[in-house]
């Protein structure tokens, strides 16, 4: 899932400004599962908005609504009366999220409540952990399901480094080196020839490196969409 | 504001100990200041932060969470846990601009009346010196459930 975390009150409301309707937009999905910007997180930041606005002595006229996914046009048309009578939308779903309001509702002003912090998952409740860096070339098939891209500091495809203490990182020695991790599991499957081969420099084009990306499925496509 | 004009306190309390810890207070003729509302729930572990923001946006002066004594929640947990989701709400709180103080969490059994009493009386006497909440609404504007029912 995307994990993300909500921005400070005072950053949100600096990024309102003098806007007096506020609409705060969860996200039902990813946001949701993470406790950052769910129905129950939107309804939590619309009544601290409402009750910080008042002791500002400017009390702003807040609600919140929550939509199934952000990300997709059809679930943001259910809102649009909504965001027609706001000033400006709170939008607590990660970037995607807010991009697609700002797409799909040109004429509205959208600010971000949330902070997008990376793809990952659950270690514990309340506690995420970042397993995929979306490089775009999966190589995880290579270092027995441990991606040294997403855990590794230095994103090393021959690891370890000589920064590699006691099966820690030398960044944090909270952080496992994920190349002790991709070791240890090699070994207890036997499968350690796997690290005999040396892999070569990624291509990293296909990663964010290569500039924004795009995917084209032309057996998906809708005729009516065609030429 | 004058000795006498009550304050409102609402006491979220766990129907395992608190609440009854309250009930016994009563049936005891103790005494302890009539700011408090209590409210009963099944367990402090279900006391949603949402219940406490809408108590103080709706004109609460102060909110006190009461549970069972640490290891002998019916849930197991659930009083851990509200000590935390308290803690939570003190830095929302300081965030928003309301001191964290108008919130505390306290442990009791269901003997405990005197504790309970004493509590309340600690609290009125905390929120008293604080002074009512900024919030406190005038009398026609809704409450967080007439606005959402409105909506």
């Amino acid at each position: 899932m995307i994990v993300a975390e909500q921005k400070p009150l005072q950053e949100i409301k600096s990024l309102l400004g003098d806007a007096q309707k506020v609409l705060v937009v969860g996200c039902g999905t990813c946001v949701t599962v993470c406790f950052a910007g769910g129905a129950r997180e939107a309804a939590i930041v619309a009544s601290s908005l409402r009750m910080a606005s008042k002791l500002d002595g400017d009390p702003k006229e807040v609600s919140d609504v929550t939509v199934q996914r952000q990300c997709e046009w059809e679930y943001l048309d259910e809102i649009r009366e909504q965001v027609a009578q706001a000033d400006v939308i709170l939008s607590l779903g990660c970037g995607v999220g807010v991009q697609a309001i700002a797409e799909h509702f040109p004429e509205k002003w959208v600010v971000p409540g949330l902070n997008t912090k990376f793809m990952g998952l659950p270690l514990e409740q309340g506690v995420w952990a970042e397993r995929c860096a979306a490089c775009g070339d999966c190589i995880l098939g290579l270092t027995g399901g441990i991606c040294p891209i997403a855990r590794c500091s230095k994103s090393l495809l021959n690891g370890p480094c000589g920064g590699s203490e006691g099966g820690h990182c030398e960044i944090n020695p909270e952080v496992p080196c994920a190349w002790q991790l991709i070791y240890d599991r090699l070994s207890s499957m036997g499968k350690l020839d796997v690290l005999l081969e040396i892999q070569p420099p990624k291509n990293w084009s296909t990663a964010r490196d290569g500039g924004p990306r795009k995917i084209v499925r032309e057996d998906l496509r809708l005729a009516v969409e065609e030429g | 504001m004058s000795e006498q004009t009550p304050l409102h306190i609402v006491a979220y309390c766990c129907e395992h100990c608190a609440y009854a810890a309250a009930d016994l207070a009563g049936g005891l003729r103790l005494q302890y200041p009539p700011d408090v509302k209590v409210v009963q729930i099944p367990c402090t572990g279900r006391l949603d932060v949402l219940n406490v923001l809408h108590a103080f946006e709706d004109g609460a002066d102060g909110v006190m969470v009461a549970g069972c004594l640490p290891g002998n929640c019916h849930y197991l947990e659930g009083n851990i846990n509200a000590q935390r989701r308290v803690r939570h709400v003190k830095k929302l709180l300081a965030q928003i601009g309301l001191e964290p103080e108008r919130v505390e969490m306290f442990n009791m059994s269901s003997a405990m009346a005197a504790e309970f009493a004493a509590r309340v009386k600690e609290m009125s006497e905390r929120i008293r010196g604080l002074g009512p909440s900024p919030l406190r609404a005038p009398l026609n504007t809704p409450t967080t459930s007439e606005r959402e029912s409105k909506a």
